[in-house]
Order: C-alpha cells, then structure tokens, then sequence
C-alpha cells in the first residue's frame, strides 16, 4: 500500500467513469441510428460524419436548459433521486474484471477495479439500491404520472429481482466462488451459457426488467404515463435519469457477459502471444456491444406488456423456473463430483 | 482483502463527481425564469385535480411481503452454493430440501391468491 498503489487506483477509477460516460453517451446514438434502421429510416447523421457529435449536441443543449422544481414537489428529495439513481449504476461495475493481470509501465496491473470475494452479493445489493431512486423521484415530483411511474417500477424489481437472484446462484454453484474474477477463470474451458442456457435466458429476461427496458419500461410508458417518473424533470436532472438508464444497460450487458459469457476470455485469443492478455478488455467490449444490440432489437420488436401480466409472468414463469434451474445446476455439479 | 472495498470506497468518491458536476454546471449555465404557471404541476395541462399522493393499492403491500421472504430466502443461498462442491451430501440435500420448502411456500402464495393482481 503505497502512494503509487492509490494513484492506479484513481486513475482505474477515472477511466472507468470516463469510458460508462462516453460509452452512455454513444450508446444512445448507437440506439438511435439502430432504431432508425429497423424502421427503415436514417436517423440522426448531421452533426460530424455518421452522426457522431451528435451526443455532444445532445448534452451541451440539456446543460443549457432550464430546469424546473415543481411547487409542491419535495425539494430536497427531488434533487436527491438523479443522484440516487445514477450512482449506484456506476459503481455496480467496480466489480467487473475487464482482463487478467497485464504488464503496464514495469508495474504489473490487474485489469479490475477490486476483486471483492462478494462480488455478486454486492452487484445485487448495488443495483437494488437504484430504485429507490426511482420510486424516490416519483414520490418528490408530486405528479401523478410520477407517482405510478415510481409504484410501477417498485413492483416491477420486486417481481424480477427474485428470479436474477436465482440465476446468479447458477453460476456461482458452477464457479464455488462469488468473486467475478473466479468466476471468469472457471469458464476458460467452457462458457456456463451452455451449461445452463435455461439460466442465461431467465437472467436476459430480468436484466430487461431490471433496467426498465422495452418490453418491460412500464415505469416510463409513454402513452399512458407520459413520461413515468421523471415527468417533471427537465435539464441535467433529466439527463442524469437518461445516463442512469444507459449506463445501468451497459452494466449489465457486462455483467451478464462475465457470468455466462466468459467475461474477458475467448477461444484462442487467449493464447495470441505477447498481446493476447491485454486483448481481454476488447473481448468484453465486444460482448458487451453484441448485448446492447440484443436490448435494442428487443427495443425495436417486441410491444409492452400489460401491467398485471408482466408481474404474473416474473411470479408465476420466471420464479419457479429459476428455482427450478437452480436444482437442476446443484443436481448437475452433484453428478460430476 | 480490506483493500478492495478501499477501491471500491475510491471508485465511489469518484463516481459521486459525475453527477456532482453535472447539476453544479447546469445551475450555474442554465437560465433561471421561474415563474408560478412553468412550476405547476403537469397534468395534461388541464388544472390539476386532486392530490398526487393519494393511498395506494393493498395488493403492493402484499407483493412486498412475498418478496421480502423469498429475497432473504435467496440470499441465504449464496453461502450453501459458494461452499457446494466441499460439502458433504447431507448439507448438499438439506440445501436442496431448503429449496423445495421454498417452491411449496411459493405454491402457498400462489394457491391463496397473493400472486393475483386485481
């Protein structure tokens, strides 16, 4: 533990920040151009070539804008709940391990934040926290649409929470470990995908939820609740609920990628000398872009669910079928043994 | 071991910066013109009727009760699945027949209407 240890630690820290803002900030563009092409239309391309400043253009207007606090609203609580919101999403990724341990300037510099021997349990514990962000944000706003909003998305993690819980066991029955590291190094020879693809897509189904995602974004239905709960915010607050929401798909696009998809490991690139281990956080990056893709065809395919059958399918599908995957895993790993 | 969530403490110092910088900048760029019509509440834009926050729903209160038993029920799992290949076969059915008690206390929920929204 010297100054230096701190320094790269900081430095990891701020270039994780940097890389979830810039990544949030092209996702939405990268969504936006994919929606627009699967409506056969052309999409946002006048500012810089293929559109590219166009997140820029985006974020210096929002800065400029207004932004108002209703009357009635709880103030305190109304600023408050952005900040509640995008925190969390942000720090769920310390946990991530994006590449084994590399040579960086004479030092030898583990390519992860911090190897937590809970790292799972804290990934739940992180992301359960957003929304009270979100509930907290429909409460202060003293708007009705903002209210349900909020209700909604309550009800909604309640529902979904369950069955990630049990998809995460999965993994960690095949692994023995809930550190994610661990977890990455035990899929060197076989991705848990094809183990248990039935957990992998039960997992899928709840990070839509999870995130409030088309089929799922009930909490911020258009047409029914205008804009959900952030209907009364406006300027940076408003944004910061944007970016949360970008950044949280991100998050878990990458953390489903390091539980069943192999993390930072692919076949053969692995073993490309001298470069291959530092290729680790490309393959994420990759993995994690073939995610995103994944949450935007959803986006553009599949219509919203109805509110009572979107709770029934989480308690009555999701939950016991992932209970179900995770005796079917212990029975699986029991056999090997 | 401590060491990580010192990491973790760092990246969560430097991830409150983002948002920090964000509202500091906007209250210092954006325009202020308040006035009372832009502060109202949006409803619409019809006068508003009624409070927003009003009783809710039961079946909320419900759903919450079911969720806080199988969440803690989860996470009690975590331990029994970490230590499963080091434990001895006894431990391995007691969490197995844990988890069956689990699927029947679902089916109890089910069978009684909780899971019903109407």
């Amino acid at each position: 533990m010297d100054g230096a240890m701190i320094l790269e630690w900081v430095l990891k820290s701020v270039f994780i920040l940097l890389f979830m803002t810039a990544g949030f900030a092209y996702t939405t563009l990268f969504e936006r151009r994919m929606i627009a092409k699967f409506q056969a239309r052309i999409g946002p391309n006048r500012a810089g070539p293929w559109g590219l400043l166009q997140p820029v253009a985006d974020g210096l207007k929002l800065i400029f804008k207004e932004e108002l606090i209703p009357a009635h609203a709880d103030k305190v609580m109304f600023v408050l709940a952005p900040v509640i919101t995008v925190i969390p999403s942000l720090i769920v990724t310390a946990v991530v391990p994006w590449g084994g341990v590399v040579d960086l300037f004479g030092r030898k510099v583990p390519l992860y934040l911090a190897d937590v021997n809970v790292g799972l349990l804290y990934i739940m514990a992180v992301t359960s926290i957003s929304v009270y962000g979100i509930t907290l944000a429909g409460w202060a706003s003293n708007n009705k649409y903002a209210t349900l909003g909020g209700l909604r998305s309550t009800a909604q993690m309640i529902s979904y929470e369950i069955a990630m819980g049990f998809c995460f066991v999965v993994p960690v029955l095949l692994a023995g470990s809930l550190s994610l590291v661990d977890i990455v190094e035990a899929q060197k020879k076989i991705w848990f995908i094809f183990l248990q693809p039935g957990a992998a897509i039960i997992l899928a189904i709840t990070m839509y939820a999870e995130v409030n995602r088309a089929p799922f974004d009930m909490p911020e239905a258009e047409q029914e609740l205008t804009a959900g709960y952030h209907s009364e915010y406006s300027g940076m607050k408003f944004a910061l609920f944007f970016m949360a929401e970008y950044i949280k798909m991100i998050a878990v696009s990458m953390i489903f990628a390091t539980l069943f998809l192999g993390g930072y490991h692919f076949p053969f690139v692995d073993q490309i000398p001298v470069i291959g281990p530092y290729l680790g956080p490309f393959v994420l990056l990759a993995k994690t872009l073939v995610l995103l893709f994944g949450f935007i065809w959803v986006r553009a395919t599949l219509p919203r669910i109805r509110y009572d059958r979107l709770m029934a399918f989480g308690w009555k599908v999701l939950f016991p079928l992932s209970l179900l995957s995770v005796l079917v895993t212990a029975a699986m790993v029991l056999l090997v043994k | 071991m401590l060491t990580a969530w010192l990491y973790v403490g760092i990246f969560l110092v430097v991830a409150v910066l983002l948002p920090a910088v964000a509202i500091a900048l906007a209250g210092i760029l954006a325009p202020k013109k308040s006035n009372p019509i832009k502060t109202s509440v949006y409803e619409c834009g019809i006068e508003v009727v009624g409070p927003a926050r009003v009783q809710i729903k039961a079946q909320y209160y419900i759903y919450a009760m079911v969720f806080l038993v199988f969440d803690v029920e989860m996470v009690l799992l975590f331990p029994w699945a970490v230590a499963f290949k080091q434990l001895p076969l006894f431990a391995v059915f007691e969490g197995i027949l844990f988890l069956l008690i689990l699927l029947g206390g679902l089916f109890y929920a089910w069978r009684k209407g909780a899971l019903e929204w109407f």
